[in-house]
């Protein structure tokens, strides 16, 4: 990544590239939701930057004024790289988002839990011995590729080839757009074959599913389920991934809440969701449309807002101890999956898989620490790209 | 606490985005149609026993959506 000019003043210049950010955000929004609430800065051509729970949700509950045409902050905006529904706006979203949402119910999930629980046993036997490992590289990026794969009916192996496209389009995209659409372009090819061959003859896969779905008697356009399949690959891997990374960092770095889960394994649904919310690892954007204001700031049309739901997630305004894991909080709206009508489809997909990872690495490995120092990603997605911890 | 029978849960199916925060917490007082949108079931009316479970759907609910009506 290139070198970024050094931030003077986070709620005029902010910028979500910057190493500060990058490795530790919480103080930066701490601190602009008590004296601003609502950042801006001149980088990315124009962005707004919401920082309290009711702003955030504001402009969640708004697609009049703020599209979903471009949810990802960019230095320049790239062509459209339509991934319906995520991308589309009233009323083109909700017949996109309908036919997707049938496959992802909780009863749905259910029968994916033995493969998963499978996959998390299979990588831990690989470093279980061994006394270390890097839970990043090693478990929680292994997981969502491995599950989404499946789920798809494509080759589990092909893991390395998903996360590349990741990188390139979250990451390195962010900067050098033609990578982005590069990438973008790979994956309509990977997935042309799979579509036309399930056209002929359906298995039992989400592919098949897709091709053949219909809402309202309407069956999805092949770029639609091109398009939404581009969507389940780049939203359903890095962002669990980020996820269940997230959660092993708290408990190498936190051994009585490590300890306290592993004798009381009931706590694990109400833990989860803490640790999604004080660890929320998607912030979306939307593009301002239509000019607006919002608590006496206001947005002009052209300009992009990040919707941070990880700041959200942190306003004690909302939130009693905001700044605490309390893994048993009772009351606990967070926003780790967005809200109003883009509520994530695949939340209840990334709740088994987080569960299920937690889960499993406490069951073999009930002792754990940091062995090392951590990497962040940047960008769209947080969560460690390298988690080094040793056991017992 | 209430008094038995005299609490309903009710869930306003305009605002519900499917987050299955309150079936996940209280699976005796809500169900799921085939899009993972939530409702109550039958007609909402709480069993004695469950009233902690129909407040703590909802104050985990994301998106304003659970009720519990004290009749």
């Amino acid at each position: 990544m290139s070198q970024r000019p050094a931030v003077q003043d986070w709620a005029t210049d902010f910028d979500h590239l910057d190493p500060k950010w990058v490795n530790d955000p919480f103080p930066i929004w701490d601190d602009l939701r008590q004296r601003c609430p609502i950042a801006h800065t001149e980088r990315f051509m124009g962005v707004y930057l919401p920082t309290r729970y009711e702003d955030v949700r504001a402009v969640a509950y708004d697609p009049e004024h703020f599209s979903s045409r471009r949810v990802i902050v960019r230095e320049t905006p790239p062509p459209r790289i339509p991934a319906p529904p995520i991308t589309s706006d009233p009323p083109e979203h909700r017949p996109a988002r309908m036919v997707l949402l049938p496959p992802f119910t909780p009863d749905a999930m259910k029968k994916l839990e033995p493969r998963a629980r499978a996959i998390a046993n299979e990588l831990i036997d690989k470093f279980a011995a061994r006394g270390n490992c890097d839970a990043a590289v090693e478990y929680a990026q292994e997981i969502p590729v491995r599950v989404i794969a499946h789920l798809l009916g494509l080759p589990e192996g092909d893991g390395d080839l998903y996360r590349k496209w990741i990188h390139e389009i979250l990451e390195v995209g962010i900067t050098d757009v033609s990578v982005a659409v590069k990438a973008a372009g790979e994956m309509t090819q990977y997935f042309m074959g799979p579509v036309q061959e399930r056209m002929q003859k359906p298995g039992d896969d989400l592919i098949s599913y897709l091709v053949h779905a219909k809402f309202n008697g309407q069956a999805m356009t092949p770029e639609n389920v091109l398009g939404s399949l581009r969507l389940l690959l780049i939203a359903g891997i890095d962002t669990t991934w980020s996820g269940i990374g997230s959660c092993i960092w708290h408990l190498a770095k936190t051994p009585a809440d490590r300890r306290r889960l592993v004798g009381e394994p009931q706590l694990m649904p109400t833990a989860i969701e803490e640790l999604l919310r004080a660890y929320a690892p998607v912030t979306m954007a939307r593009e301002v449309v239509k000019e607006t204001s919002i608590n006496g700031c206001t947005f002009k049309p052209g300009q992009m807002v990040m919707l941070s739901f990880p700041a959200a997630n942190r306003d004690p305004a909302m939130f009693e101890d905001a700044d605490k894991v309390v893994i048993d909080r009772k009351e606990n709206r967070h926003a780790a999956f967005g809200l109003g009508i883009h509520r994530c489809v695949g939340s209840n997909l990334a709740r088994l898989e987080l569960t299920v990872a937690v889960e499993e690495l406490l069951k073999r490995i009930p002792e754990f620490s940091l062995a090392g120092e951590v990497k962040w990603s940047q960008g769209t997605v947080r969560g460690p790209r390298n988690l080094p911890i040793r056991f017992g | 606490m209430a008094n038995p029978g005299t609490l309903k849960v009710r869930v306003d199916r305009d605002k519900c985005q499917g987050h299955n925060r309150c079936k996940a917490l209280a699976p005796e007082l809500f169900e799921l149609d085939e899009y993972g949108n939530a409702q109550e079931k039958g007609d909402g009316t709480v069993p004695t026993g469950l009233e902690e479970k129909a407040y703590l759907a909802k104050s985990n609910c994301p998106e304003f959506a659970v009720e519990v009506i004290e009749t």
